[in-house]
């Protein structure tokens, strides 16, 4: 377990007390990680520790580099207990290496992601493919911990580093047809056992998206590493959104294509069943699942005789910071 | 395989009936053992409670699959055993449903009640346990004497059962279809066999009937069917 490191992040310990309670009122004034490295605020990513016997997956040599140099962001940080990093690379959905919990850490281990290049296109001034390095290396890696709720009802608090997303596909200029921001897994059958599955109802390559506005606010993040190293290939390697407001189908793994576009993008889980996916899926404890509530969900790792059941909260609890995103939209409808 | 001629020995029988009996609670202890030794991984409470659902199933599939095993094949000794495999598939599902009400929902009053009343899955669910406790109670020889004819009739609500334990299973999916194709696949045959045979029974009869002044005798007699304690 990463007992010192939890220590480390701990928002109350290295973010100032008055701060700590503006918290909100912090991230408001907040333009970007470097306004948290001058101020402070901010601390140095350790050296990460594991136990002994459990994976580890420090990626490329200039990612590793990389990592050290990343900076916590408290403020976008929850202090709630993280998963521990055992559970974490264990307990995952990623339909293409099979449909179990436990089956991506099977499946994925010979995935391969060191080459791994990124195709942005569509309505940006700027398209190009590029290699992950060219991608992330012009950012300064952060560390944010933040509320994974996953459309089964079960939540994890996980610390994921990386680059704000609006950052990230600034760089390619999007233009003013660009209204949304699609999202494509890589899709090779090769690697990937649950692609070859003639049991599947999903239609591959896997697709989720933005509207713009959404993949422009602070909270969109892009992932690289999770607690303190690369992504492993089971927690969606190398590239992988956290959108820690919807539900974790949205969190797109494995990312391959960037595509702007002005018309809303056809997305995997709401072509599939389009009554139980929105296209928003915003996290909301009022609106179920049609075979199930939505109303609270299970924090895991949960111990047998103590479930773990808390209630769910309208955004994943940031409903201050993206509520007001969706003030006119009937969030019944657009669920 | 024992041989025949040891095989119906009483101390070989009781042995027999020992590891039947102790086989099908394999699982129980397996599932408390990964348990109790943390190996469950996140979500234990998950783990157990598809593990307890998956054997129930497994075992009614079981008892379901004895009769046309023994008509088909001539597996003529497992008939011993389907009461067994039948208590045991409403003991696993009982577990099961326990341990959704312990650790999934922590005995939360208003969760099991909407978990009960608006959930289809849990519904249908609940609805096949509930019609197998009759089955359970009435498995014993005494009533099976009581009811007379009206036992098997009485039994036959399995069908209806395993169909709403395939349902609970289908609406579970969120994306592969393979388990319910496989165990729906085997519910098909298992029930078509039986569906088959009834009809023949059914047109036998009746052609039997048409050609009495023939005297032919009817593929299978009602007579002979209706002895069959056990038969469906």
């Amino acid at each position: 377990m990463l007992i010192k490191k939890t220590e480390l992040i701990r928002s109350s310990e290295i973010t100032p007390e008055s701060v700590y309670l503006n918290r909100r009122q912090f991230m408001k004034g907040l333009v970007g990680t470097a306004a948290l490295a001058v101020s402070g605020s901010a601390l140095a990513l350790p050296e990460p520790e594991f136990e002994k016997g459990v994976p580890v997956y420090p990626g490329p040599d200039w990612l590793q580099q990389q990592l050290r140099a990343g900076v916590s962001n408290a403020g976008m940080s929850t202090d709630e207990k993280i998963a521990p990093y055992r559970h974490a690379i264990r307990h995952n959905n990623f339909y293409e290496f099979g449909t179990g919990k436990g089956d991506p850490a099977k499946n994925a281990q010979n995935f391969v992601t060191d080459p791994w290049s990124v195709e942005v296109t569509g309505e940006c001034d700027k398209p190009g493919t590029l290699a992950l390095e060219d991608l992330i290396r012009p950012h300064q890696l952060e560390e944010r911990i933040v509320r994974l709720r996953c459309v089964e009802a079960w939540s994890m608090v996980l610390p994921f580093v990386g680059v704000p997303l609006p950052e990230l596909l600034k760089r390619f200029q999007p233009n003013s047809r660009a209204k949304y921001v699609e999202f494509t897994t890589l899709n090779d059958p090769k690697q990937m056992p649950g692609l070859r599955s003639v049991f599947s109802s999903l239609d591959w390559p896997y697709v989720e998206a933005l509207r713009m506005d959404e993949a422009m606010h602070p909270l969109a993040f892009m992932a690289v590493g999770m607690y303190g190293n690369a992504l492993p290939p089971q927690n969606g390697a190398p590239l992988r959104l956290v959108l820690p407001w919807k539900y974790g189908f949205k969190w797109v793994k494995s990312i391959v294509r960037i595509r702007f576009t002005e018309q809303m993008p056809r997305t995997t889980w709401n072509e599939a069943a389009s009554h139980e996916y929105g296209f928003f899926a915003n996290v909301n404890p009022a609106v179920s699942h049609p075979r199930w509530s939505q109303a609270t969900e299970r924090r895991l790792p949960s111990s047998l005789f103590r479930p773990n059941i808390i209630d769910t909260k309208p955004f994943n609890g940031y409903a201050d910071e993206v509520a007001h995103l969706y003030s006119d939209m009937n969030l019944k409808k657009w669920f | 395989m024992i041989p025949t001629r040891f095989r119906n020995r009483p101390v070989i029988r009781l042995l027999e009936w020992w590891l039947v009996f102790l086989a099908a609670l394999v699982p129980l202890v397996w599932i408390g053992w990964q348990a109790w030794s943390f190996a469950l991984g996140a979500d234990p409470a998950k783990e157990i409670t598809d593990f307890l659902g998956l054997w129930a199933l497994y075992l009614l599939w079981g008892s379901l699959a004895i009769t046309p095993l023994r008509k088909a094949l001539g597996w003529t000794s497992l008939q011993r055993y389907r009461r067994m495999i039948g208590l045991y598939a409403l003991f696993y599902a009982v577990m099961h449903l326990l341990a959704f009400a312990t650790f999934i929902v922590g005995w939360r009053l208003d969760l099991l009640q909407t978990a009960l009343t608006e959930r289809p899955y849990i519904i249908v669910g609940a609805l096949a346990l509930l019609l197998l406790i009759p089955l359970g109670i009435t498995s014993t020889k005494g009533w099976q004497r009581r009811l007379k004819k009206r036992w098997s009739q009485l039994h036959k609500l399995v069908y209806p059962i395993s169909l709403l334990v395939l349902v609970h299973v289908i609406w579970l999916i969120r994306d592969s279809y393979f388990d319910a194709v496989l165990y729906g696949s085997l519910l098909v045959a298992m029930l078509g066999y039986r569906a088959w045979g009834s009809l023949k029974r059914r047109t036998g009869i009746r052609r039997g009937a048409g050609s009495a002044k023939r005297a032919e005798p009817s593929v299978v007699s009602p007579s002979v069917e209706g002895q069959r304690p056990a038969s469906g």
